[in-house]
């Protein structure tokens, strides 16, 4: 009996799989993404907020959404919201991502807000500028600056998280390479190339946050 | 000017500030002094409601500033505010601490509100700081910036928390003279200090609380030398002799 014997010329005979792929899985990880962000935003605002009917709703939809796996969650946005809606397994995908990324963007954004010190928004106040301005034009920019760390591992995670559409069959990176398993029974090549592929989307989406991270930093200190 | 009449306030079970009631009449300035936890800083903080009051009223150039009918963002925009701390937005550079409430708020042009920035930071010795951000300038200079953001909106008065509390000794000097240039202008203001020499030379009215209450209200000559109030006597002796 001779050892599993490698054959990664799997990988390079269906380059353009994995390519059709990887763009999908980067697609679907964006567009959840930007509708993440204005998402998770008002919802970190609304933990914070002075009327405490927004803050109920605010913290029931994150303790909810971070306490229900993304797993379950799409497959019900796919198959019990998705049959009301006429969701395709593409859009089920992006609603579940995004929905499931806010509740986290929102507690990053609100931990951000109050980091920032008080004496900001007093002084901002104190200029006239009204509560939504202060927000906007002072507290907001230093926040986002705080919280650009935990949000990069956020998006990662994002990226990471995409590859669990599969399961309602949404056309992207790691459905690809299932079927191509299936097909070729190169499991272990195949898996192993879609975790570089991974890594290589993470990796790139890691270093152009920290460029813009010591660009800001850089303008501060000069 | 400024018309406070009958505050009080509570923090919980707290009464910090009891029945207080006093006038600052146009041009004047007004010290506030007294003992730590005397009420001094909750009292100025409720002049423009960053604290709110639970009854009595204060009425700033006419304005009720506590009515909830009244527009709190208008009132503030005449009212010049300076903290101890600063509070500098550490984003902006000094012109841009200066300019960003006239342009968002009075809907100044940018221009226009450039050249006012740049003409008040010079003529509070900030000339070559327009680019500078608040980490790379001195106490004393992020002050001055601080004070030029509240003139920039052409207040009515100006209301200083404590100005020169968080500076190096070095440093008070140059602060304490922009204030007291405003103050031969003929600027409203209302000054919470320690420093008792600035007290006595630039105001006009000195304001001694102690427990929440106003113990005290006189001329300087009149408080320095001869206070009525065996509070404010023993704190005198205690500030002065050392």
């Amino acid at each position: 009996m001779g050892g599993y014997e490698y054959d990664f010329s799997v990988i390079s005979q269906n380059m353009d799989i994995f390519i059709e792929g990887a763009l999908k899985t980067l697609e679907i990880s964006a567009i959840a993404l930007l509708l993440a962000i204005p998402l998770g935003i008002i919802i970190g605002m609304g933990r914070i907020s002075r009327n405490r009917f927004i803050r109920i709703l605010s913290s029931a939809y994150v303790e909810v959404m971070r306490g229900v796996p993304l797993l379950v969650l799409l497959i019900w946005i796919f198959f019990v919201l998705g049959q009301f809606l006429k969701l395709g397994s593409y859009w089920a995908s992006i609603i579940g991502l995004a929905v499931f990324t806010a509740a986290f963007i929102a507690e990053i954004v609100r931990s951000g807000i109050q980091g920032v010190p008080r004496g900001q928004m007093e002084a901002a106040r104190s200029s006239g500028m009204t509560y939504w301005q202060a927000m906007r034009l002072i507290v907001l920019p230093q926040a986002f600056r705080r919280v650009l760390p935990p949000l990069a591992s956020q998006f990662i995670m994002l990226i990471k998280d995409s590859s669990l559409i599969s399961v309602i069959g949404a056309t992207e990176l790691t459905l690809n390479a299932k079927n191509l398993v299936a097909t070729s029974m190169r499991s272990i090549e195949v898996w192993t190339f879609i975790g570089f592929v991974y890594f290589a989307m993470t990796f790139t989406l890691s270093m152009i946050i920290r460029a813009i991270e010591q660009k800001l930093l850089a303008r501060e200190n000069s | 000017m400024i018309s406070i009449k009958h505050v009080n306030k509570t923090f919980g079970m707290n009464q910090v500030l009891t029945d207080v009631t006093l006038e600052v009449p146009k041009s004047n300035v007004v010290a506030i002094i007294g003992p730590s936890g005397a009420g001094k800083s909750t009292l100025i903080r409720t002049i423009n409601a960053l604290e709110p009051i639970d009854n009595g009223e204060i009425v700033v150039d006419g304005i009720s500033i506590h009515d909830k009918k009244v527009n709190i963002n208008k009132a503030r925009s005449e009212i010049g505010f300076v903290f101890q701390s600063f509070n500098l937005y550490p984003f902006l550079t000094a012109l841009q601490n200066v300019t960003l409430a006239p342009i968002n708020v009075k809907g100044l042009s940018k221009s226009a509100a450039e050249e006012r920035g740049k003409e008040l930071l010079t003529s509070l010795g900030l000339g070559d700081k327009f680019d500078a951000y608040p980490n790379r300038l001195s106490g004393g200079q992020q002050q001055r910036v601080a004070i030029a953001r509240a003139l920039a909106m052409d207040p009515q008065v100006m209301l200083f928390d404590e100005p020169t509390s968080a500076l190096d000794p070095e440093m008070v000097t140059e602060v304490l003279d922009a204030i007291r240039k405003l103050a031969e202008s003929g600027m409203t203001m209302v000054v919470v200090t320690h420093e008792m020499g600035f007290a006595k030379e630039i105001c006009d009215e000195i304001i001694f609380m102690a427990d929440g209450k106003v113990v005290e209200q006189a001329t300087p000559a009149k408080f320095f030398t001869n206070p009525d109030s065996e509070r404010a006597q023993n704190f005198l002796s205690k500030v002065l002799h050392h």
